[in-house]
């Protein structure tokens, strides 16, 4: 308690700031972790069902499994990107956490909040730029590892 | 030489400048809250007319300093130095109002402390004779602090409920040279003074959170309130309110609570001191942690607590903002939250 | 019944993404990146086609789902040679990473973003 104040010089920095980010902790009051995860688990699973049954849909009508599959992704990244754009995305995610986040949905309002905000530095640096910040570490990490997954079991298919 | 330093960090103003103006300009979301008669300009629009969120928060600002000066009865033409800041990369929003005004500019980044920082200085330099009138002040913007610091407006993240909500709000004051006097007492109205101030430490307690600004700064509060109380040899109760700038509610009670430790009386805490940021919103507002943002504490003391003195509700005031002085990348590279914290001592004449 | 699971598991996936989120200071970049490289490298294992077998949408709409189309993508590519493995990923994703960065491109052109009200 007295280290906060910098009177006491003797324990490493480290441990002032573990025994204060405790200390800070019990202030903190806690989010309601079973109400947001019951909120989320809703969302979420109601979403996916929404995507099953969009896909039946699709496959009754007669198109094959995987395009219907490709269909309902792009359907649901749009959806999110234009909810984003009127600005109600971010009203239902305070909500629903990350019942939204965590679906495709999710990656989807990561593009354009970014994009959208920085309109005003211009279409080319502005949102060309920032479509990828939340999204261009995404892309990246799934892509170059799964392109290593891919040389990998080439190497095994080869060998 | 007379020198005006007293103890370890603090200065006594031998001329005392007056506080002769002040103005406020505030966000929707600010002008619904407790405060809201006291704010001279409410926006309904949070883009002010502007094209963009920067410029309609150097609008703001600017405004602000307008109806500081206004209200004081002189023109720009008068103020010999301009002093002010905000969060933005640059100081955007104090270079451009500065652009419009061409008034003398010094620009000051001190976070969310930029408001005790200007007042701090402009009363140094009114003090020691180098102006006769000096323009402080300082602005913030939900939107542009967001984007800067956090993550885009529109983004899905949840808020968790020690996030601050950085307020809309810009606030100046005039400050002047009490030789001037004769010109500036408006009927009815107490002069106050700038009394003393004590300018704090960076003090890093080693919070890395972003979400947790109020713990991060509150030890540097401390310290400074303790260094200022020694300095001048007071007590907490000398002072009607000793106001902190944007601890918010849970800075708020680690404050109370480490100055508790410090040995002070729990009562005289409970009775002397508040936080603008708990000031500015309720609870119900949905601001979480409450408000923050160099405007939050400057829209409360140009608005609110210099009304107070003005009416003599409040005869000695504290006023102490906060700053968390972290960058934009300073997060990324692993680095904790420095804080700190300026007092300046007002009282009613 | 498939709806059940599609349900159950997509909302189980949500709710680890929710304790994430509640519990470690992970910014969202961070916890869609962790999502998605977690679905490649369980798509590498084999470990999660069983899961999209069994929950169909619940197992392929959340983000490890994108993770498992780019790795299995680059599976099934690695069987037909050297340069199928390499552009597999993004064939079989293409679809979906067009759309999105075209028409994100688009609604960022075309709405402005809101200041938030609450």
């Amino acid at each position: 308690m007295t280290n906060v104040n910098g009177e006491n010089k003797q324990p490493e920095k480290k441990d002032i700031a573990k025994a204060y980010g405790k200390y800070a902790k019990q202030f903190t009051p806690k989010p309601s972790y079973f109400a947001n995860c019951l909120k989320a688990f809703i969302v979420g699973g109601a979403l996916c069902t929404l995507a099953l049954w969009f896909q039946n849909t699709l496959i009754d009508t007669g198109v094959s499994e995987k395009d219907a599959g490709t269909f309902v992704t792009i359907t649901f990244v749009m959806s999110a990107q234009f909810l984003t754009g009127i600005g109600v995305f971010d009203v239902i995610a305070q909500f629903a956490g990350a019942g939204v986040i965590v679906p495709i949905t999710g990656f989807a309002n990561s593009m354009v909040a970014p994009a959208i905000e920085y309109k005003k530095e211009g279409p080319v640096l502005g949102v060309g730029a920032k479509i990828f910040s939340v999204a261009g570490p995404v892309l990246v990490c799934g892509i170059s590892s799964s392109m290593i997954v891919g040389i990998i079991y080439w190497f095994i298919e080869k060998f | 030489m007379v020198y005006k330093k007293v103890g370890n960090q603090s200065v006594i103003f031998s001329e005392k400048p007056l506080i002769r103006g002040r103005g406020t300009v505030v966000g929707q979301k600010e002008g619904e809250g407790p405060l809201a008669k006291n704010f001279d300009i409410i926006l309904d629009d949070d883009m002010y007319g502007e094209k963009s969120w920067e410029k309609a928060e150097s609008k703001m600002l600017k405004e602000a300093m307008m109806k500081a000066v206004n209200r004081a009865g002189i023109t720009e033409k008068d103020i010999d130095v301009m002093l002010s800041g905000d969060l933005l990369n640059q100081l955007m929003s104090s270079s451009f109002m500065a652009r419009d005004l061409h008034i003398p500019f010094l620009g000051l980044y001190g976070a969310c402390s930029t408001m005790t920082e200007s007042l701090v200085l402009g009363s140094m330099l009114i003090d020691g004779g180098f102006a006769k009138n000096v323009l402080v002040g300082a602005s913030s913007h939900f939107c542009t602090a967001e984007r800067q610091f956090r993550m885009p407006v529109e983004h899905g993240n949840q808020r968790p409920p020690s996030a601050q909500w950085t307020a809309t709000a810009a606030g100046g004051v005039v400050v002047s040279s009490a030789s001037d006097v004769a010109l500036c007492s408006s009927a009815g109205q107490n002069r106050i003074r700038v009394e003393s101030a004590t300018v704090g430490k960076v003090i890093d307690a080693g919070i890395k959170d972003a979400n947790q600004m109020g713990a991060a700064m509150a030890p540097a509060a401390v310290d400074t309130l303790l260094n200022h109380l020694e300095d001048t040899q007071r007590s907490l109760d000398y002072y009607d309110l000793v106001a902190t700038g944007d601890l918010g509610f849970i800075g708020k009670d680690i404050m109370m609570d480490l100055l508790a430790g410090a040995g002070l009386n729990k009562k005289m805490i409970f009775s002397h001191y508040d936080d603008c940021g708990t000031m500015l919103f309720t609870k119900e507002q949905d601001v979480h942690g409450g408000g923050s943002g160099c405007g939050c504490s400057a829209c409360v003391f140009a608005g609110h607590l210099l009304k107070e003195m003005e009416q003599g509700k409040i005869k000695k005031l504290l006023l102490m903002s906060t700053g968390a002085m972290l960058s934009t990348i300073s997060p990324f590279q692993g680095e904790s939250i420095p804080g700190i914290a300026h007092a300046v001592s007002l009282e009613v004449e | 019944m498939e709806y059940v699971w599609a349900f159950i598991v997509g909302g189980v996936f949500c709710i680890i993404g929710q304790i994430l989120m509640d519990t470690t200071t992970l910014t969202a970049p961070r916890i869609l990146v962790i999502f998605v490289v977690s679905g490649v490298v369980l798509q590498a294992l084999n470990l999660y086609q069983p899961i999209v077998d069994f929950a169909g949408n619940g197992a392929t709409l959340p983000l490890p789902g994108f993770g498992y189309s780019l790795a299995k993508g680059a599976m099934e590519g690695a069987k037909d040679g050297f340069l199928t493995a390499i552009t597999g990923p993004l064939e079989a994703t293409a679809a979906g990473i067009g759309v999105a960065l075209t028409f994100g491109y688009i609604i960022a052109l075309l709405f402005t973003p809101k200041s938030p009200k609450k």
